[in-house]
């Protein structure tokens, strides 16, 4: 049944059934409204768990760790400065394999300080071992979040895991919404069995150091275990498609990329406002479509190359700056499409909040189609 | 004590500690109190270095090691999942004076704060000894370290006093706060059983020399421990919702007895004698004695 609800509301309540035994989350801008419905499903019984009131990120993160570590299903969510303060925790969650499930309610990082909209924080934590889910919609937001705690908790897998949606664009608006009953969620995601877990009953030692003769191995199984979330995310999307109609067995979506001379490659909820835009350059006779990512973590390199085969001319709109190394996402899916003959662009776009309108896809389409790119895309030079 | 046979060890030999480690001889003391039922948390530190070269540990019982600074909050996080599985393991956190004073306290007092059912436990050398001996805020006045190197702007080497953590616990509405000495392993057992069967956060600050750190032969760290609370340098006592309920009481040497032994003193005897800088350790151990009673008057028991 469909409900109008804003997007924290609907991610909150998939959370609740999820079913996490611990949460443990800092108040930031614009995370509020999801940790603020947790916290009274709470205070109301409504959820059969422990919510931790910690006094930062860092101490949200490691509470969540610890708890993960003893054999609870736990839940946090941040963005911005919050994550960035998690950066230390982030990369050692990882490392020990903790299948820890985030909300990032995506927002740029300062200086200057800004609350608004971008995917900077997310991306800058790439390297650090997490799964990185993206959503176009709150639809999509909410149930990312089901089919990322199976995808982390398959113990093939055992990784933590983002699921990003863009701060107020998504966060703080009004969608219709078709949540699944607590039996359906629970039909599709089982209780949560820890591959390991501190019991002394069984004593274990969790977070050892390693030195140069275990270490490169340490890393390499990690990486190893993120490629391996590919066919567990196809896997678990699927199964959600069956169960709820709603596929999201692809890494990547394409949008009316069959016949395409050129495609948009994008993440989160500008997909929406793109769609939008083919639509009208569709019916003026334009070849364009949209290539959506996922699954920014594992990066879809051959998915992409696949999806955009038949492509002569590659617009990425990347909502971050590498600042000093061009788009996060734009230099990726140059990679992944080296040697495929097409001309890939990179258009930094809608940082801190600045509004994309379907008049600004169009525009940066015709940029890429004259051979004019990897800048970025609307600078008010006036103000520089 | 209970659940450990005799002879049972649960933190094992042949661990990478240095000999005369005073910290190691504390964790043996440490899993001899809380037995099997327990899980500990430890912070980045040498502790945490020596017991668990992957893949080797010394820790019989469940342990866990995350950074150097949320050791707390790991603890938070686990005795919540403990809480809402309904088990019954104790939460030990172990941390050194530099994870504990210094750049762990955001954690520390957050979790204070909300009253987990967790024990800390901080096992004081009075500086970073896993980083090459460094000034923490734990190292007392009037000590050299690789940071508070004595030189001519600073003949006293380290210019500042022992921040009082046991205070600031205690502040935070800890039931329990003490202090401990691996010279009196008893006292300690006793008081690491006390803390974990005291419902909500408890501190121990147990004083365990470092050979390596101090400058003293291998075999003289329990003997410095109990020169420390001999001179009342180290002074060890139990507070109870705030307040100090029982201090060890001595006999008091000078200070001097205690820091003529330590290398990490030794600009004030050599090339020339500091006699003011001792001065005002010997006041700070005067004040240690007046605060917390210790002095033995005739007639008195030592306890």
């Amino acid at each position: 049944m469909l409900e109008f609800m804003e997007g924290s509301h609907a991610v909150a309540e998939i959370v609740k059934r999820c079913r996490p035994q611990v949460i443990a989350a800092y108040p930031i801008t614009p995370q509020t409204h999801i940790v603020e419905d947790l916290a009274q499903m709470v205070a109301n019984c409504e959820i059969d768990a422990e919510y931790i009131t910690v006094e930062s990120e860092f101490s949200a993160l490691s509470a969540c760790l610890g708890a993960s570590a003893a054999g609870s299903r736990v839940y946090s969510a941040t963005t911005s400065q919050g994550l960035a303060l998690m950066f230390e925790v982030c990369f050692n969650a990882a490392g020990m394999r903790q299948p820890i499930v985030m909300s990032i309610t995506n927002r740029s990082l300062g200086a200057p300080l800004s609350i608004w909209n971008d995917q900077q924080d997310s991306i800058s934590l790439r390297d650090s071992g997490w799964l990185q889910f993206y959503a176009e919609d709150n639809q999509e937001a909410a149930d990312l979040h089901m089919i990322a705690y199976k995808v982390c908790e398959d113990h093939d897998i055992l990784l933590p895991a983002f699921v990003c949606f863009d701060g107020f664009i998504l966060s703080h608006t009004y969608e219709p919404v078709d949540l699944p009953s607590q039996e359906e969620v629970d039909a599709y995601l089982p209780a949560f069995t820890p591959y390991q877990r501190l019991d002394a009953a069984s004593p274990l030692s969790f977070g050892m150091y390693a030195t140069p003769e275990y270490y490169t191995e340490f890393r390499y199984e990690i990486d190893q275990a993120l490629y391996r979330a590919k066919d567990a995310f196809v896997k678990a999307g699927r199964e959600f498609g069956e169960q709820f109609g709603r596929d999201y067995s692809a890494l990547v979506e394409g949008y009316r990329l069959e016949d395409a001379d050129t495609a948009l490659v994008a993440m989160g909820s500008i997909c929406g406002t793109a769609k939008d835009a083919i639509d009208e350059m569709r019916d003026a006779g334009k070849k364009v479509g949209l290539l959506k990512i996922r699954t920014y973590r594992p990066f879809p390199g051959p998915e992409i190359a696949d999806a955009l085969s038949g492509v002569s001319t590659v617009a990425v709109l990347d909502k971050n700056i590498s600042l000093g190394g061009g788009g996060a996402v734009g230099t990726e899916v140059k990679a992944a499409l080296y040697g495929s003959g097409a001309a890939v662009y990179d258009y930094i776009i809608a940082l801190g909040g600045r509004d994309v309108r379907k008049r600004d896809v169009a525009a940066v389409v015709d940029l890429a189609e004259k051979g004019k790119g990897d800048m970025f895309y609307g600078l008010r030079t006036e103000v520089l | 004590m209970a659940e450990v046979e005799q002879g049972c060890e649960l933190f094992s030999a042949g661990h990478r500690a240095c000999g005369g480690c005073g910290p190691a001889l504390a964790a043996r003391l440490l899993l001899k109190a809380t037995g099997k039922n327990v899980i500990i948390a430890s912070a980045t530190g040498c502790m945490e270095v020596f017991s668990t070269p992957y893949p080797e540990t010394a820790w019989g019982v469940p342990w866990i090691h995350s950074l150097f600074e949320n050791v707390a909050a790991v603890a938070s996080g686990i005795e919540a999942s403990l809480k809402r599985q309904g088990r019954s393991e104790k939460v030990v956190c172990i941390g050194g004076d530099g994870a504990t004073f210094d750049i762990g306290v955001l954690c520390i007092s957050g979790a204070f704060e909300r009253g987990h059912d967790i024990t800390y436990i901080c096992y004081d050398n009075e500086a970073y000894m896993n980083t090459g001996i460094q000034r923490s805020g734990a190292t007392p006045y009037g000590a050299s370290t690789t940071t508070s190197p004595p030189g001519a702007c600073a003949p006293g080497g380290n210019p500042l006093p022992k921040k009082d953590m046991p205070a600031i616990l205690a502040a935070h509405g800890a039931p329990y706060v003490a202090t401990a000495s691996i010279a009196y392993p008893n006292d300690f057992v006793q008081k690491v059983e006390r803390a974990i069967n005291t419902p909500g956060p408890c501190y121990i600050q147990v004083h365990t020399p470092c050979c390596t750190g101090w400058g003293f032969e291998s075999g003289e760290t329990l003997a410095m421990a109990k020169l420390a609370i001999d001179t009342g340098l180290w002074v060890n006592y139990e507070m109870v919702d705030g307040k100090v309920v029982k201090a060890k009481k001595v006999r008091r040497k000078p200070v001097e007895e205690y820091l003529a032994k330590q290398k990490r003193f030794r600009h004030l005897f050599k090339p020339a004698r500091r006699d003011d800088v001792i001065a005002n350790i010997q006041a700070i151990a005067d004040a240690n004695a007046e605060r917390f009673g210790i002095d033995i008057k005739r007639k008195e028991s030592s306890e």
